[in-house]
């Protein structure tokens, strides 16, 4: 299964089989407290620099979310996303949980983007798949739904099959649909990583789509989160993870290095430039 | 301070739940907050000190390990089962009115946002602090948060929010809350919330990590 998305300037294909794509998370105001106030001011220098910096380690699609107390963003945005394709010509994943934003997003962004996100809930999937379509862009589909999110992979599983075939009733192509099985905390429950790593499996197997996941926050409440969200990469790749959404300052490395051990990097490519271009 | 006592808050210190638990290994095979609470109450240890000198200063060196990072979130659950599990022993007592809570706290993690575990660590620790805890879970909306007063007049609350996207909601709920019951003494908390945020949206205290909060109602009823 193949998604391809575009930017300005540059095509990016996500393959089921690999190598894997990774989506820079870093534009988000969650934990960054400087992304807020810059964008508060209509500075968009820091999203810039972060967007200069996560392509430089290695991200080929950016996720951009603006979302923040007493933000107008149906206004910033286009606006934020018009100054970063001023720049970079790479896809963009459009982040927001407001169908006006997304909307006044969509009609400025060049290319095709990646909308971020839709869930099984009836309101979500109303608000969000027609927009999907109306703007030919792919979507993610996050496996939870009007009951919230259950621990059982074939519930998710169920989940992602019921959004897929409203998706597929909507008009847009089964290939522009990503899943995502929903990562949580493995500190406040032992199975949870579990739970998703079966879940990936499942989708791998039974739908064969792409399958994204935003995972940093898997190693909340413990020591050396950078090792335990690199092992948890590693394992997600291998179950059919195919573009996560992460920080690629610290997740290329293990992501490059996945990619070599499972046969999809010729003479090991990727691997070397990842390491000579950032002299790691 | 009684003996039993001694032992049952160093077990809930080192979430040592009963006897048959395998953690922590160096307890193995030892009486745990489960047998020692029990022990203490066939001794003849009141419940309030049992609360008073196990369970409460117990959790309170727990929060404070937490704040200065010197454990992680699954020993401070380990700890809060343990807490639990003395904490069951003495539930009777409060259903009876033979012992008191030192009030009650309704919590919740506000609407569109489903992070529970910040949340959870929160009430816990407010459990552990002497306190009956209203948990009304994730995704609560102002209605929920505004039922939950009515049935519990005078508790005071607790929001949290993990998104800065859902932070917008916090600030609804407790505007809400705030024109219908201005003396509630309302917290928040949740990775992007600030002291400046609180103050802005009309809260009256805002912690970083749960024992703050529990310092907090702790002098609100001393």
């Amino acid at each position: 299964m193949q998604t391809v998305l575009k930017g300005k300037t540059v095509e990016v294909i996500i393959d089921s089989k690999g190598p894997v794509v990774i989506i820079g998370e870093c534009i988000n105001p969650t934990r960054r407290k400087k992304l807020v106030s810059s964008l508060q001011e209509n500075d968009y220098g820091y999203v810039l620099e972060l967007a200069g910096r996560q392509i430089k380690y290695g991200a080929e699609i950016l996720d951009v979310n603006v979302g923040f107390p007493g933000v107008d963003d149906v206004k910033l945005l286009p606006e934020v996303i018009g100054a970063i394709q001023e720049k970079f010509g790479v896809p963009l994943c459009i982040d927001s949980p407001n169908p006006r934003a997304l909307e006044a997003a969509l009609k400025s962004v060049r290319g095709k983007c990646l909308i971020n996100s839709v869930n099984g809930e009836e309101k979500s999937m109303a608000a969000i798949l027609p927009l999907a379509r109306e703007f030919g862009c792919a979507i993610i589909a996050l496996c939870m739904d009007d009951d919230g999110i259950t621990h059982e992979p074939e519930k998710r599983l169920a989940i992602a099959e019921k959004i897929l075939e409203r998706a597929l009733k909507t008009g847009i192509k089964e290939e522009d649909v990503i899943i995502d099985p929903l990562a949580m905390a493995v500190s406040a429950d032992p199975q949870a990583c579990l739970v998703t790593l079966e879940t990936i499996r499942l989708i791998r197997q039974k739908l064969g789509l792409n399958i994204t996941q935003g995972s940093s926050n898997i190693s909340f409440g413990l020591p050396d989160r950078d090792m335990l969200n690199s092992s948890f990469m590693a394992i997600s790749i291998l179950n059919g993870l195919t573009c996560p959404i992460a920080n690629p300052e610290k997740i290329t490395s293990i992501v490059r290095a996945t990619d070599l051990i499972l046969g999809r990097d010729d003479y090991a490519m990727r691997y070397i430039e990842h390491f000579q271009s950032n002299e790691i | 301070m009684n003996e039993i006592l001694e032992r049952l808050a160093l077990c809930i210190e080192f979430g040592k739940i009963n006897k048959t638990s395998p953690y922590p290994p160096n307890m193995k095979g030892q009486d745990g907050a489960d047998e020692l609470a029990k022990l203490a109450l066939n001794e003849g240890v009141k419940p309030d000190e049992i609360l008073e000198n196990a369970l409460i200063p117990a959790m309170e060196i727990v929060g404070g390990k937490y704040s200065r990072k010197e454990i992680y979130v699954p020993q401070m659950l380990m700890s809060a089962k343990a807490m639990n599990s003395a904490l069951a022993h003495i539930k009777p007592f409060f259903q009876s009115g033979e012992t008191k809570r030192k009030g009650k706290f309704i919590i919740g993690t506000v609407a569109g946002d489903l992070h529970d575990i910040g949340k959870n660590l929160v009430a816990m620790m407010i459990e552990g602090g002497g306190w009956e805890v209203i948990d009304l879970g994730v995704d609560a909306g102002t209605d929920k948060f505004l039922k939950a007063i009515n049935e519990h007049p005078g508790a005071v609350i607790g929001l949290s929010a993990l998104l800065t996207t859902t932070m917008e909601n916090m600030k609804n709920t407790v505007s809400a809350i705030r024109e219908k019951h201005a003396d509630l003494k309302i917290l928040v908390g949740g990775a992007p919330v600030t002291t400046d945020y609180c103050k802005k949206i009309g809260a009256d205290f805002y912690s970083p990590d749960p024992q703050g909060a529990v310092n907090y109602l702790k002098q609100l009823v001393s």
